[in-house]
């Protein structure tokens, strides 16, 4: 197959429009005669609500309506969960309004419908809502103990337990010589797109309700919407516009998404809410807190024997769409990309005060990899082996592939490692960052005087998650192709990517730039399941392949028959077709386009593309810092990130997201962190508490994209390219700091590592 | 986040701003905004009217002469950050300057604003307190000069009383035998500073220090002189050794706040350090920037 568009850096071609101000985001929709919602939020970490006094903002200036639970208790108002429905779960579901009780800082009470923005928010300072406080459940151990239960009918806080293993762990520690074992805690944090959510809802002339705003998964959420205020999915659509950044957040199906769509059919004319910065640290996923005690079984030669762990995750005060992701996918990916067969671990999601936990970025492999790497290091230092021996002689080789990893998450089939080469992905950081020198440079005394150290982290990760993914590729009537998919789009270039794989399918017959995709909205097509888990490319774009090549089996055939040639004679070439071996051009697309109407075919071909299985994505980081000792602050000055992708479609984006995930990831361990008080309270609700990367924190990264191990799942070769930069920031820049500090005696078991919280890990020196 | 509703006046004369923060109790001046927007926006502060300051052409001049230095309130940091004579004129300006928010900010935000914000880790103040600044303040029975050191009051309070303006920053001429440096630690490029250090040198043609200031800021609700450490420096030829000795000096006694982004142990901790880094940066003693 003739390959002209796969594999190079083409542009993406989105970005002229986002850079020169074109793109059409959701707060840029701006229907005629829009009413503006806000929302009334719980100031309580727990309370009992005891009553939303309406008639307290009626008559005020521009009020339209405001909408309290009572409202909508006749209504089958929980939200469902979408992934990872653990046992128990079921109990603990929120719906869009609180109607007896309050669990978390920000939880919607009351929707407040205006004809501005501005009129909205000043009836909401106004409206009175009567709160009984209650003691709120903050750590791990409260919500253990459940002396305050969120939801008393249940009588706990353990949203689930479970144990899951793999071969004999009891074994494997009875034949170690060196236990390592630790507590550790990785912190809450959450994404931060530049752009919030929002939405649009109207029920327009033709009886559709259109909720614009909508992405990720807006199939699922047509349905999820369709059953909770009972209308038939088809009398709706949700539309997907551009999109600012969503890295698993954003798009998952939230209270608003219910809200705003009652709003507008219960006023009758378009409703608009755009969360603030406020709202969107109070509300939208969090994710990542998690405590573990991880012990890894040594062999004195450094070989992993077997592992034991708990896994406790803070899922905050509900079981939200993504269920139990976070907590079963950091135990599952503990056990790393690492020869290692003898596996025990205990799971449990506990609720607490906070806001609900779902997907971000990497969902658990941050965690997990942060845990097991930190251990892997101190097993070395015990075992007197260098980190990256120990590590050489446990990764996963290539012939390990297949490698089972068992069955280690409850609601998902045994999986295995379908392909990689987890030695080259490593081997591609150390020879890149010179570890072999740098080791020895690191421990020199440094003119800055700074302490200098070098980490390391190995990761596997899984992406393409089915159960399937359908495309429509059509011949377009200037010869041009319109590929519609059931994927999403947040901004990671899918009109690019996907028109490159379209376009091979093809035989590069229609450049890219021929190309229009339509993709996102809930009505485009059935059997459309989404953008997350990396799948878009992996599931999404071989369902595109499929469908393109079937269209072009079927134009091949139309034409053969017309010319009275035979299809393997016939080439697609620059719009045209033509004869094999002649620069001859015999029609125009277009034409053949019109060829196929009359032979009775229609110009089109829709192809559903079902995975045998997940593909798995390995690499490896190693990052260089500097730790000023008297302040506590890290400067990273190299960071290296490893991927093998499979097939890197377009290298030029993989790129980016690469870099981009990796300054995500970094960040995270210096500045992102959700902060709550005694009380439940946020203490970093907006930008100036809680802080991101900016462009000038971490300039010194650099991505490596591998493609030693195409994926033999689906006809791409591809594997998940957007996470790999993300999931082991955490454990190599942990170890990196640790490396520099071990003179000092210093220990990293807990993230996030800000200044003032490594400075109290460093002793201090007598004054002098 | 809509600010809740005000009226707004842009009035074309100081005269004019102070006649209408007279007749408006509670109004607010507006200046950058970089301050003040936000706090609208998220309903903190709900003034009655807004007296805008940015149509006052007088409060954004710059005049350099040889008594000194003296910047109109309305002077963005961009300029004071761009303009080599005013940063010549006050070099402890210049070398401040970077740490201060970022481009969009700079171009917007006032250092009068910043001043009559009164943020603790807020680079102008502490300075201002460094240079012997003089702030003229204007009000319905005419101007007085305040020195810095009597200017910050606490977090967000200022000497200026209900009804006056900050009209002019004054700093007294440089003496060529002046010897400035500044350091500051925040969490990231552009960020508040949790603590940070601001001091000037002034050395005899024997190297022997003559004269000394160290400022502290963000290490309690003002930027703070430290005279027992400027005290020890005086009379002495600086050295490494000297600048330690009168580092833990400088942080000795302070009680620093304590807020998300540093604990009061941080800043306590790391206080010392700046004020020695800021020094050794001002003699030129690189070594004494090292740990010991
Ligand atoms: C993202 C960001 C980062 C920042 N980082 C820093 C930083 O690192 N360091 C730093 O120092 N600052 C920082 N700032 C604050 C910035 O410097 C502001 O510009 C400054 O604090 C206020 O100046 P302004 O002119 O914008 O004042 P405004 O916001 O207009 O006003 C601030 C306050 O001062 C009063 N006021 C203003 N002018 C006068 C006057 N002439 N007389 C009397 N009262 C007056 C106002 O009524 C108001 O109460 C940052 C701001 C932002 C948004």
């Amino acid at each position: 197959m003739n390959a002209p568009f796969v594999g190079q850096p083409v542009p993406r071609a989105e970005d002229v429009r986002f850079l020169t101000g074109r793109a059409r985001y959701v707060d840029d929709i701006r229907p005629e005669g829009a009413l503006h919602a806000v929302i009334a939020r719980s100031p309580y970490g727990h309370a009992r609500l005891l009553g939303v006094n309406k008639a307290s903002i009626e008559g005020l200036p521009g009020i339209v309506g405001v909408i309290a639970a009572d409202d909508i208790a006749h209504l089958p108002a929980e939200i469902p969960i979408r992934l990872a429905p653990l046992e128990g779960f079921q109990r603990f579901l929120q719906r869009p309004l609180a109607s007896d009780r309050v669990r978390f800082v920000g939880e919607a009470v009351a929707l407040i419908v205006a004809t501005s923005r501005h009129a909205a928010e000043d009836a909401l300072e106004q409206l009175e809502v009567e709160y009984e406080p209650l003691p709120a459940v903050v750590t791990y151990d409260a919500a253990r103990e459940g002396a305050e239960l969120l939801f008393p009918e249940a009588g706990t806080n353990v949203a689930t337990r479970y144990s899951a293993s793999m071969g004999d762990a009891d074994a494997a520690f009875a034949r170690a010589d060196l236990v390592i074992e630790r507590h550790m805690t990785a912190h809450r944090h959450t994404a931060l797109p530049l752009e919030t959510r929002g939405l649009i809802a109207h029920e327009e002339a033709d009886g559709i309700l259109r909720c614009w705003g909508a992405t990720k998964v807006t199939q699922w959420n047509r349905r999820a919407l369709a059953v909770m205020l009972g209308r038939p999915e088809h009398s709706m659509d949700l539309i997907e516009v551009d999109v600012g950044g969503g890295f698993g957040a954003k798009g998952e199906f939230y209270p608003e998404d219910f809200l705003i769509p009652f709003a507008a059919l219960r006023f009758g004319a378009p409703v608009k809410w755009i969360e603030d910065r406020r709202e969107h640290l109070l509300t939208t996923n969090h994710s990542r807190e998690m405590e573990a005690t991880v012990a890894i079984a040594f062999a004195r030669d450094g070989t992993m024997l077997g592992m034991r762990a708990k896994v406790s995750a803070d899922m905050g005060a509900y079981v939200r769409t993504n269920g139990g992701v976070v907590p079963a996918k950091a135990a599952q990916f503990l056990p790393g990309p690492y020869r290692m067969k003898d596996v025990a671990l205990d799971v449990e999601a506990l609720l607490t005060n906070k806001t609900p936990v779902g997907t971000l970025r990497g969902p658990g492999r941050y965690e997990a990899h942060f845990f097991r790497e930190r251990l892997i290091d101190l097993a070395a230092e015990e075992l007197g082996l260098d980190p990256a021996e120990i590590r050489r002689r446990n990764l996963l080789r290539p012939e390990d592939m297949p490698w089972s990893i068992g069955h280690l998450v409850p609601y998902e089939p045994p999986s295995a490692v379908d392909s990689s080469d987890v030695p080259a992905a490593f081997d591609a950081v150390t020879d890149a960052i010179g570890y072999e020198e740098l080791r020895w440079e690191v421990r020199k005394p440094q003119p800055d005087g700074r302490l200098h150290g070098i980490g390391l982290a190995c990761f596997v990760e899984s992406s393409g998650a089915g159960p399937s993914e359908t495309a429509r590729v059509e011949l377009r009537e200037d010869g041009g192709l319109r590929v519609i998919s059931g994927v999403s789009t947040q901004g990671q270039g899918h009109q690019t990517v996907l028109s490159q794989i379209a376009a091979d399918a093809f035989d590069g017959g229609v450049p890219p730039s021929e190309i229009e995709l339509l993709n996102g909205t809930a009505s485009l097509i059935e059997g459309g399941f989404g953008t997350y888990h990396s799948r878009a490319v992996v599931v999404g774009g071989s369902a595109i392949h499929l469908a393109a090549r079937s269209l072009r089996a079927k134009l091949l055939r139309v034409a053969a028959a017309r010319l009275q040639l035979r299809a393997e004679d016939l080439v697609l070439a620059e719009g045209h077709l033509r004869r094999e071996g002649s620069v001859q051009k015999l029609a125009a697309l277009a034409e053949v386009r019109g060829w196929m109407r009359e032979a009775g075919e229609t110009p089109d071909a829709t192809e559903t593309f079902k995975p045998d299985g997940r593909t798995y994505t390995c690499g490896a980081h190693a990052a260089h810092v500097a730790v000023d000792t008297e302040t506590g602050q890290v400067e990273v000055l190299r960071y290296i990130a490893s991927e093998d992708v499979g097939r890197a479609i377009n290298p030029l984006m993989v790129h980016g997201q690469a870099i981009g995930a990796a300054v995500q990831g970094i960040g995270a361990v210096f500045l992102d962190e959700l902060v709550y008080d005694e009380n439940g309270q946020l203490l970093t609700g907006s930008l100036a508490d809680y802080l991101v990367a900016t462009s000038s924190c971490f300039p010194n990264i650099e991505s490596i994209t591998l493609e030693n191990s195409p994926s033999t799942l689906n006809p791409l070769g591809a594997k998940g390219a957007g996470e790999g930069g993300v999931v082991a920031c955490a454990a190599a820049i942990a170890n990196a700091i640790a490396d520099a500090l071990r003179p000092l005696g210093v220990e990293i078991n807990h993230l996030p590592l800000g200044p003032d919280r490594l400075l109290r890990l460093i002793p201090e020196k007598p004054a002098p | 986040m809509k600010a809740p509703p005000f009226a707004y006046a842009a009035p074309a004369s100081i005269e004019g701003a102070l006649a209408l923060l007279a007749a408006h109790e509670d109004a607010k001046v507006l200046a950058g905004g970089q301050s003040l927007m936000p706090a609208l926006n998220l309903r903190l502060a709900a003034p009655s009217v807004l007296v805008d300051i940015n149509a006052i052409p007088e409060l954004s001049e710059v005049s350099i002469t040889p008594a000194g230095l003296r910047l109109g309130a309305l002077v963005r940091h961009s300029r004071i950050g761009t303009n080599s004579a005013i940063a010549g004129a006050v070099p402890l300006l210049g070398l401040a300057y970077p740490h201060i928010a970022h481009g969009p900010v700079r171009t917007r935000g006032t250092i009068g604003g910043s001043l009559a914000h009164a943020d603790p880790s807020a680079e102008w103040p502490a300075v201002c307190l460094a240079s012997d600044a003089v702030m003229e303040v204007r009000g319905p029975g005419g101007g007085r000069d305040v020195p810095a050191e009597e200017f910050s009051l606490g977090i967000f309070t200022t000497a200026i009383e209900p009804g006056e303006l900050l009209v002019a920053i004054r700093f007294p001429a440089w003496p060529a035998s002046r010897r400035a440096g500044f350091a500051e630690v925040a969490r990231r490029d552009g960020d508040f500073a949790m603590v940070g250090a601001a001091v000037t040198v002034d050395l005899g043609a024997d190297g022997t220090c003559t004269d000394a200031r160290i400022v502290l800021f963000g290490a309690s609700s003002r930027p703070v002189r430290r005279r027992e450490a400027e005290a020890r420096l005086r009379g002495q030829v600086p050295g490494a050794a000297l600048l330690r000795e009168a580092a833990s000096l400088a942080a000795q006694g302070i009680d620093p706040p304590s807020d998300l982004h540093a604990s009061a142990e941080y800043r306590r901790r790391v206080a010392p350090v700046m004020v020695r880094r800021a020094l050794a940066d001002a003699l030129s003693l690189p070594e004494a920037r090292l740990a010991s």
